[in-house]
């Protein structure tokens, strides 16, 4: 995925619609601030998830970290691949590491999102 | 405004990332714990660990002074050796665990950074008639750890005397550069390696002597999952004011049969006091960590609290140190631990998580 295509949480969470699914992941600052993970705790598909709220968990050395769903829906599939090898998500957070796919609700968008500018602003003042 | 060790420029300038630990401005990691973990383990690790307290004491007096707050003996030390040992207040409880040196010419002793100001208060307080000077050298001097199986290999030839010489827990005091240093055969990590105090205008020169030999720089992440997995307690988590040194697990440093010392009459009765809870080592399944403060249960009940916990890289496991009703501490025992509202499954483990080969 291209950074400047993505929309991004300010939880770190970035989304991106791909058809009709909203896909998942956390940004490479979040990877860095996090540093060796170790676990992650995705949901069922199936299950619901709503905007704002806690989807997962993702857990380093360090600390444990809720997860943000961006959008309202539910989840139509999950990367299982993270559950045997969380390091996937520090090495390619923008690709082999995305998290969920969700079919939002009728109506939800992406639009109350950051755009990379935005989010990059976010972090340029979290660093301080 | 948080402290500096004299080495905080460097650390910012090589991307540390710094936390304030015990008020000082310190770095847990840089490249990453695992990756600084695994050095140590394999090779050599280098730490700045220039916050830990270092007092010395001279005068006549000074042995009986550390005799009367110190539950080690540091009357049977020879010259030159280090014993770690407990400071307690009258209730048995732990005022700090510390590391005393015992020279020609006197002592020092080396405490934790969260209570350098209460343990010189203390000495302070309890010094009484006794003919001692008690000096705190922390902040003219530096400290570094250099730890892993090639750290003694690392640091040869670096000080005046050879300090791959040095037996376990001795220590020396030689030249580095020209200034007086300190060399001891001690670590907090479960590796050989060496501690190394000298003058703080030479810490970036010494730091950058050993990283050029090929010490890896280490954070305080690192070292806190290298002491759990060797099983060392930590001040403030394992070690409390309300945790006496046979609940730890520390018996081996406590003689109370070397005449009176704060806090003797107390551990006298809470040593065969078997309500009090004792630490455990607990593995836990699959990879969600156990952090402090999170519950130990046995059939849904209550029976402790964890004091740390951590994945183990070496181990490549979920570890954790409790404490628990002395009832359910035999290795092999069944426990869960509540990791945020979910029950995951425990078992008591024999202490240290992880041993050197020899």
């Amino acid at each position: 995925m291209d950074p400047k295509t993505l929309r991004y949480a300010p939880t770190h969470e970035w989304a991106v619609m791909d058809g009709e699914y909203c896909v998942v992941g956390i940004t490479q600052f979040a990877v860095e601030q996090l540093t060796d993970i170790v676990y992650i705790d995705l949901p069922d598909e199936g299950d619901p998830v709503f905007a704002g709220k806690s989807f997962g968990e993702i857990e380093s050395v360090k600390a444990v970290s809720d997860l943000y769903a961006p959008i309202t829906g539910e989840v139509a599939q999950v990367n299982k691949k993270l559950l045997n090898d969380p390091t996937l998500v520090s090495q390619d957070p923008y690709g082999k590491g995305w998290m969920i796919k969700i079919k939002p609700d009728q109506g939800a968008t992406l639009d109350h999102l950051l755009t990379l500018e935005q989010y990059e602003k976010q972090i340029a003042s979290e660093e301080h | 405004m948080a402290m500096r060790t004299p080495l905080y420029d460097w650390h910012v300038a090589h991307g540390a990332r710094l936390v304030d630990f015990a008020g000082w401005d310190m770095p847990v990691q840089y490249s990453g714990i695992i990756e600084e973990h695994t050095a140590v383990r394999t090779a050599a690790g280098l730490f700045d660990i220039s916050h830990m307290g270092r007092f010395s004491f001279s005068g006549p007096g000074a042995l009986d002074l550390i005799q009367y707050v110190y539950t080690n003996n540091a009357g049977t030390m020879k010259d030159c050796q280090v014993r770690y040992g407990l400071i307690c207040n009258e209730r048995g409880g732990v005022r700090d665990d510390v590391l005393v040196y015992r020279w020609p010419y006197g002592y020092a002793m080396v405490v934790n950074a969260a209570n350098r100001e209460k343990i010189l208060s203390w000495l302070e307080q309890h010094k009484g008639s006794r003919d001692v000077q008690i000096e705190d050298q922390t902040l003219q001097t530096c400290m570094v750890a250099v730890q892993g199986p090639k750290a003694l290999e690392v640091a040869r030839g670096l000080t005046a005397a050879d300090a791959s010489q040095l037996g376990y827990y001795y220590a020396t005091a030689t030249t580095y550069r020209g200034q007086n240093c300190i060399v001891s055969r001690t670590g907090y990590t479960g590796e050989d390696g060496l501690e190394i105090i000298t003058t703080a205008a030479l810490a970036v020169p010494l730091w950058e002597d050993l990283l050029a030999r090929g010490a890896k720089p280490c954070g305080l992440g690192a070292r806190d999952t290298l002491r759990l997995e060797a099983a060392m307690p930590l001040y403030g988590h394992e070690l409390t004011e309300d945790i006496d040194p046979f609940q730890a697990g520390l018996s081996w440093a406590v003689k109370l049969d070397k005449g009176d010392f704060i806090g003797r009459e107390a551990l006298l009765r809470r040593r065969d006091d078997r309500t009090l809870p004792r630490r455990v080592g607990l593995e836990l399944e699959g990879k969600r960590l156990a952090r402090e403060g999170a519950a130990v249960l046995r059939d849904g009940r209550e029976i402790g609290r964890v004091t740390s916990g951590t994945f183990a890289p070496t181990l490549n496991k979920a570890i954790a140190m409790a404490y628990v009703d002395p009832a359910h501490t035999a290795p092999g025992t069944a426990l869960e631990v509540d990791v945020r509202g979910k029950p995951v499954p425990a078992r008591v483990v024999p202490l240290p998580f992880y041993r050197r080969a020899k």
